[in-house]
């Protein structure tokens, strides 16, 4: 019984480790992610390029503050962030995969940002003149929860430092 | 491979070292004279594309917009971001290491040539030689290196941008070989062309005293030989008065006077056409095709520099401006020459025929000598139209020069910082602006004067100094024309424009404005010294003529065209008062008929003027245009179409229209923020946007549609998005 429950662990970890590194992999060669905001109710989806912690805990972007998405994260700071590797071809339903983030959102003002920004930078150095802008808010999601569609419907979650 | 001697080039390389790179290394392999140097292959642009991320940033700055749609002031604009872009990035230390190692082998202290040699571009297919740069006299290897990244830049000049689609321009793709190479010092050059591409049967060969530079870009006349493509013999040599030829300076090329021995001389004799006949023929034969060819005579020994397929030129369609915006690129002395012709000559012809217009009393006028008045006017009116575009328009190069000379010596990180030095206050319309500004300053400190006015009792005597100080001004400014229609002739819609503009602060603007000029001005000059610092000066006194006379020749313009609107408003007073309901719209084709044959009658196909109506469905949310000034700014848009709409601007309201023109320009300082249809940092309403300090935005093609008079808007100049309130 005992060594089943090792044995159960183990391979706990390795998936977990496998679906990690899943993940990780995934949102280090997406440069773009849908973002899924609300107003009052009303949903509202954006394209936005992102970057991710090493360890996944957070998730990096930037707005101008005249949008929309930046008008409803200002009313309700949780979200959710859409990232997956589909190429539109019919082999999608069973090779693409595709993560859904979901968290709550922190604007990072200038004290906090620069090693953030840093990392945001080196995966997308061409929006450094972007982000530079005073009309240019840096947020940071920080993520609850990691949905992973893969196969068609299998769908696994992972939590991000539990 | 990334970088190859010239004399090691072969066939094997042929993708990599551009055009002029391959026909050098096969001139060399011929046994021709060419001078030494190496190529920088394309492989190191794309290692510094790639090091330093700039592929990514020129893929955004060419997308921003469709390029179609965009005018040619808004590709020089991407051009001069693009060229800032590389001149700004840090040469990554790995590849400056291999290119010190072959400076310092082949040049040490020597002066070069940098040239580029883009793929195709010297290809019998094409004919796009002359949209790169080259640079000559350069020394040591910091100035080298600092003009590769220019030539490569070039790869994206403007004029490389107009032709993107014919050259297959593709930032993935595309790339630049450089040639660098030891300057010859010419006493003679010139270039020759095996063929005549206007006559089969002659070679020509042209010659000046000098470096080769100033027969390139066409300020020097050269001497010329026709000979018979069949014998060699001469048919004619049509010699020029030679005056100037270019020569070296510390660090580069200037004109200078030529020397009255060598002015009264040939700069070749009927030995060197001989001997340069006999080059021509021989490439031709070599390399199977008619060749153009650059050449250069130092001690008696002749060099090639350059030989390519001889190319027809590709005939312009009418629609098919590129050919004017490429004639827009002038030198610094044919620019100077240009302002002669300018400020001498053509401002005051245009002033005066504006006077004697205005003069004339078309009151006496019988009806069919009115209509042959209007017709009269008319092609005055298109005459200095036409004038505008062919010598105005690329005077206002001189601009765009100082632009690019102030970015290479300062290297700032705003590549339009160079805009705020232009300034000059004794524009037309910065003394119309400012004599507003004092007419509201008074308004403002005269509480009582201020309730008069807003009443409308223009007779309280309070009001009497004031009215006699605007009835001044009217009569100053009052011949101004805005699209068809006469600003400041109207006192009370003036009045209410002051009353505007006395709601809002604007005194000490000005002063402050002049104080940072000074100061740019002065950190400006400090990076130079000497001729150069002469030079410096020559160059932005240029520009700040340039630009006040492109803001002041559409004045002068508007004031000849406000004379012809004078003429048709009488016309449509006579009209009316004979019964024709619809003199008001009518074009003046159909006044000078109907003044004409006072017996036609009056047709009523007249449309009304087009209202800009949202369909309802499509409705923009959210614009982007480029960022013209940095600010960000909310308000009530008021769209303006006609003058009526200028003069019920509110203060604090967003302007948006298709283009500022400097008569309209004294409603700048009521607007919270511009949105402008035109693009380009060098469009009036950028420069005077920048000067207040308001946010802008220009290059949005439909802002006038896509915006309405009432609309809540938010423009943000520093990232170039406007942005609808729900």
């Amino acid at each position: 019984m005992f060594r089943t429950m090792i044995y159960k662990r183990a391979i706990n970890l390795k998936e977990e480790q496998e679906l990690f590194l899943t993940i990780h992999n995934l949102l280090s060669e997406q440069k773009l992610g849908a973002l899924a905001t609300h107003s009052q109710g009303e949903p509202w989806a954006s394209l936005i390029a992102f970057a991710a912690s090493d360890n996944l805990d957070s998730i990096y972007f930037a707005t101008p503050k005249t949008t929309r998405k930046y008008s409803n994260l200002l009313n309700d700071p949780r979200c959710s962030l859409l990232i997956d590797n589909r190429e539109n071809l019919a082999s999608d339903f069973s090779n693409s995969i595709a993560v859904t983030a979901t968290g709550v959102i922190k604007e990072l003002d200038k004290s906090e940002k620069s090693a953030a920004l840093q990392l945001f930078l080196n995966k997308h150095p061409y929006l450094e003149t972007f982000t530079q802008s005073p009309t240019c808010a840096f947020i940071c999601l920080q993520v609850n929860r990691y949905n992973l569609v893969r196969r068609f419907q299998e769908v696994m979650e992972y939590h991000p430092g539990l | 491979m990334d970088i190859i001697p010239l004399s090691a080039l072969n066939k094997s390389h042929r993708q990599l070292i551009g055009g002029k790179g391959y026909a050098l290394g096969q001139l060399i392999s011929l046994g021709y004279n060419v001078p030494p140097g190496f190529c920088v292959t394309t492989l190191v642009y794309d290692q510094f594309l790639d090091q330093t991320g700039l592929r990514d940033l020129i893929t955004l700055e060419l997308n921003r917009k469709n390029m179609g749609e965009m005018r040619w002031e808004e590709i020089w604009d991407t051009a001069l971001r693009i060229r800032n872009l590389f001149l700004r990035m840090p040469f990554p230390a790995n590849l400056k290491e291999v290119f010190k190692a072959h400076c310092d082998h082949y040049f040490q202290t020597d002066s070069v040539v940098v040239r580029s040699s883009a793929c195709d571009e010297d290809s019998a297919g094409s004919s796009f030689a002359g949209l790169h740069e080259s640079y000559v006299n350069l020394r040591g290897f910091d100035a080298i290196i600092k003009h590769i990244q220019l030539v490569w830049a070039s790869l994206w000049s403007d004029r490389a941008l107009l032709y993107r689609r014919e050259l297959g321009l593709e930032v993935e793709y595309s790339a630049m070989a450089v040639i660098v190479q030891r300057l010859v010092l010419s006493d003679v050059s010139g270039i020759a062309f095996s063929r005549n591409p206007n006559n089969p049967e002659q070679t020509i060969i042209e010659a000046v005293h000098g470096l080769n530079q100033g027969l390139v870009d066409g300020s020097i006349e050269p001497d010329r030989w026709l000979l018979n493509r069949s014998t060699g013999n001469l048919l004619k040599h049509i010699p020029v008065e030679r005056t100037r030829y270019m020569v070296c300076t510390d660090n580069g090329i200037t004109l200078a006077p030529l020397p009255p021995d060598k002015a009264k001389t040939a700069p070749l004799n009927a030995e060197q056409v001989n001997q340069l006949f006999q080059l021509a023929y021989n490439l031709e034969q070599q390399f199977d095709l008619p060749q153009d060819i650059e050449w250069t005579l130092s001690n008696n020994q002749l060099f090639i520099l350059q030989s390519r397929p001889v190319t027809a030129k590709k005939a312009n369609s009418a629609e098919d401006k590129r050919g004017w915006y490429l004639s827009l690129t002038r030198s610094f002395d044919n620019l100077q020459q240009l302002h002669h012709v300018i400020v001498n000559e053509l401002l005051p012809a245009m002033a005066s025929e504006a006077k004697r217009l205005d003069d004339y009393d078309l009151d006496q006028l019988s009806d069919h000598e009115l209509a042959i008045e209007i017709d009269k006017r008319r092609i005055i009116y298109q005459h200095w139209h036409d004038v505008y575009w062919d010598e105005f328009i690329p005077f206002a190069h001189g601009v765009r020069l100082f632009g690019e000379f102030y970015n290479d010596s300062l290297n700032p990180s705003d590549p339009a910082e160079f805009i705020l030095l232009l300034n000059s206050s004794d524009m037309i319309s910065v003394k119309r602006n400012q004599q507003l500004a004092e007419l509201a300053v008074e308004v403002k400190q005269n509480p009582e004067l201020k309730a008069a006015l807003e009443r409308q009792d223009y007779f309280a005597a309070v009001c009497e100094p004031f009215i006699q100080q605007l009835d001044a001004f009217l009569k100053e400014f009052s011949g101004l024309a805005w699209g068809t229609e006469i600003c400041f002739s109207d006192q009370s819609k003036t009045i209410k424009h002051i009353l505007q503009l006395a709601s809002k602060a604007l005194v000490e603007k000005d002063k402050v404005t002049d104080q940072k000029n000074q100061q740019m001005q002065d950190h400006f000059l400090s990076h130079f010294q000497g001729e150069q610092l002469k030079f410096a000066l020559q160059l932005l006194e240029l520009a700040r003529v340039s630009y006040k006379i492109r803001d002041d020749d559409n004045i002068y313009l508007g004031r000849i065209e406000s004379q012809v609107i004078k003429a048709t408003e009488l016309a449509k007073n006579r009209l009316a008062a004979k019964g024709d309901p619809d003199s008001q719209l009518r074009n003046a084709n159909e006044l000078i008929a109907l003044l004409s044959n006072p017996g036609q009658v009056p047709k009523t196909k007249h449309k009304k003027r087009k209202n800009k109506q949202p369909s309802g469905k499509l409705k923009a949310r959210q614009i982007i245009g480029q960022p013209a000034v940095a600010g960000l700014s909310s308000g009530i848009a008021r769209v303006v179409l006609t003058s009526d709409d200028l003069f019920d601007f509110k203060a604090g309201e967003i302007l948006v229209c298709t283009a500022i023109d400097p008569n309209m320009t004294f409603v700048v300082p009521l607007a919270a923020a511009i949105v402008e249809c035109r693009g380009g940092m060098l469009i009036h309403g950028a420069i005077i946007a920048r000067e207040y300090g308001i946010p802008c935005v220009t290059g949005i093609p439909l802002a006038t549609s896509r915006i309405s008079t009432g609309d809540k808007v938010t423009v943000d100049g520093y990232l170039g998005i406007v942005t609808l309130d729900k």
